[in-house]
């Protein structure tokens, strides 16, 4: 650089203060749109979610915890929980497995494999339900062998953990596939060559990678086993305190004008949605750091 | 493919992308098999053997460390997945930790996460932890192809060194000569799936076995020459080289830029116009535009070799080769000269 820098003087009008013609627009524009958001959203997302709570409680606390005396309300939370402990676990270990597969071996039909498992997402729930009536109900396909067997699969719990697991097939391998696609499979041979199992690799090496993920499918699938009410109410048959999960039970209450019950029923499932929405914004925030291979923070 | 690897030596694979070196470096690995043949240590056919079980360090080329693991974590991987007959106890596994680090000169980093870590700190730890579990051979894919040159050329130095200290068979891929010929006892030059040659550097520059192989390593001129009845001419001149079992036919001479000068008695074998004169602290560089070759050369010269812009002068060849032409000849992605 030469030493020779000339005392340069700029000549440029100062901009006059008030007279900016331009960005005046801009915060209005941006106000205008953050408003309109902001409506739609308390309108068909808020409003309907505090009227839940409202419409529970609308005859005071005692009324609201009466609900819960019902034995049938207990049933069908029971079910509810029994269905997501089974679903959940099945998923999760499907979800694994196809990801593990997916990601680190080629093999063909893997593209038509991928496409599959995105299957339960574009097929109606009550297709869904319907479907496995067509096959395990008694005019269906496996019909007769099962009633010459004894075993109930419709209306009762079966069908409704079959159809529970089939409309929530996907979450927690869609969540996995891409983050084990990126991670690629060389931290494991390293493991390998370390002198580590295929097994001890998976649960050292492969599991702490994908550990965000895996958790955050985990929730998604949980959510969405809790609340399904269409594949569900095809088969359950809606045998009172047996087979109606809190869904179900919450459409009989209504049906039947018991609008407080119902209501409280309802304020179960908000809460877990709440509880959900919370958890998923603090695996995002985790889950992005991870993707993004910034490994320095302790988790 | 054959080779044939001595204990304690350091040999390199060096080859062009695709030429299959790191291919064959993860085939002694474990990590792929061979569709046919053998791979033996130490005379025991290890190639059935898994590769858990085969005692191989290995270095990958982005260091493949454990992320979520400290630099401790790491290192001590390959100690604490022992079946529990053969792990170490765990202060024998601290110990040998806290003796690596030092090793590898990373003392007082091991609590660190590998994203806290520099690149050259990296590739550090990733050799601290395929020595952890003292190998027989080791075995580094692209060691510093991930590095800046400075970087790189102190890693170099360091490697040799501690190539010195454990006495470990070392195998090592790169496409980067320089570095084989820095470091290497042998040098396996592949090109295409194929051993063009093996042999020290010293072999490599002063008898290359292939037209590849002299391209490849160092710079090469190759001159399109006849070859007819033992005499081998270009551009009507004849040029005096080797045609020890040359066949008849068109073929290549091939030499190094070094090898080319201005004669100052007589004539020469070449001949060629100076078509720039520029000078160095050593003497004079030439631009030469040969008589019959499309491209010009550079050749060093000393002051009093008496060329003047413009002029024509005499070249003389030394240590020259002739290969024979074929149609499958295979040139490294350079191109042939310079």
């Amino acid at each position: 650089m030469s030493d020779a820098i000339a005392d340069i003087r700029v000549r440029a009008p100062t901009p006059r203060v008030g007279a900016r013609p331009v960005t005046q627009d801009a915060p209005l524009a941006r106000l205008l749109v953050i408003g309109i958001a902001v409506a739609f959203l308390a309108l068909f997302l808020f409003a309907p979610l505090a009227v839940v709570f409202v419409e529970a409680f609308a005859k005071g606390f005692a009324k609201f915890l009466t609900a819960f005396d019902d034995p049938d309300a207990l049933a069908a939370i029971r079910l509810t929980l029994i269905i997501a402990a089974i679903a959940v676990p099945a998923n999760t270990l499907f979800g694994l497995a196809a990801a593990w597969s997916i990601a680190k071996f080629s093999f063909p039909g893997k593209s038509l494999l991928i496409t599959l498992i995105d299957l339960p997402f574009s097929v109606s729930p009550v297709v869904a339900g319907l479907v496995y009536m067509l096959v395990f109900g008694a005019q269906g396909l496996l019909g007769p062998w099962l009633t010459a067997h004894g075993v109930q699969i419709v209306f009762a719990v079966p069908a409704i953990a079959l159809a529970t697991i089939f409309v929530t097939f996907p979450f927690v391998a869609r969540e996995l596939i891409p983050l084990m696609q990126e991670q690629g499979t060389v931290e494991e041979e390293a493991a390998l060559t370390l002198g580590a199992s295929g097994f001890t690799t998976f649960l050292t090496v492969t599991l702490p990678n994908i550990k965000w993920g895996l958790l955050y499918g985990v929730l998604l699938c949980n959510a969405r086993a809790m609340g399904e009410f269409g594949a569900v109410s095809v088969v359950s048959g809606h045998i009172r305190g047996f087979t109606n999960t809190i869904p179900l039970q919450v459409e009989i209450l209504y049906n039947e004008y018991d609008n407080v019950a119902a209501f409280a029923l309802a304020v179960l499932l908000a809460c877990l949605a709440l509880v959900t929405l919370g958890l998923k914004t603090v695996l995002e925030w985790r889950h992005a750091d991870e993707l993004a291979g910034r490994g320095g923070r302790r988790h | 493919m054959s080779l044939d690897i001595a204990p304690g030596e350091l040999v390199a694979l060096l080859g062009p992308s695709g030429s299959g070196k790191t291919t064959l470096l993860r085939v002694i690995a474990g990590l792929n098999a061979p569709s046919r043949g053998h791979v033996l240590f130490d005379g025991e056919d290890a190639t059935d053997l898994p590769v858990q079980d085969r005692r191989v360090g290995f270095v990958f080329q982005n260091y493949a460390l454990f992320k979520h693991m400290t630099v401790e974590g790491n290192i001590a991987y390959g100690l604490k997945v022992r079946p529990r007959a053969t792990r170490p106890s765990r202060a024998a596994i601290a110990a040998k930790v806290e003796e690596l680090l030092a090793f590898v000169q990373l003392d007082g980093l091991g609590k660190r996460y590998p994203s806290q870590l520099s690149g050259g700190q990296r590739q550090r730890v990733a050799l601290a932890r395929a020595l952890a579990i003292e190998p027989r051979v080791l075995l580094l894919d692209e060691p510093f192809g991930a590095l800046d040159a400075k970087v790189r050329k102190d890693l170099r130095r360091w490697l040799r060194d501690i190539h010195h200290r454990t006495g470990l068979t070392t195998v090592f891929v790169t496409h980067d000569q320089d570095e084989a010929m820095e470091l290497a006892d042998r040098v396996v030059v592949l090109n295409k799936g194929r051993i063009e040659q093996v042999g020290t550097p010293e072999d490599l520059y002063d008898r290359p076995a292939s037209p590849f192989v002299i391209s490849f390593v160092g710079e090469a001129v190759a001159l399109p020459v006849d070859v007819a009845g033992g005499h081998v001419r270009f551009a009507g001149r004849e040029l005096h080289v080797d045609t020890q079992g040359l066949l008849d036919g068109r073929a290549r001479v091939y030499f190094r830029p070094a090898d080319i000068a201005i004669t100052t008695a007589g004539a020469g074998e070449l001949e060629g116009r100076v078509e720039n004169l520029r000078r160095t602290p050593a003497g004079v560089r030439a631009t030469i535009a040969i008589d019959g070759y499309d491209q010009t050369l550079e050749i060093e010269s000393a002051l009093d070799s008496g060329a003047t812009l413009g002029d024509r002068v005499p070249l003389s060849l030394a240590n020259a080769r002739v290969f024979q032409d074929h149609p499958t000849q295979t040139f490294p992605d350079a191109g042939e000269g310079i």
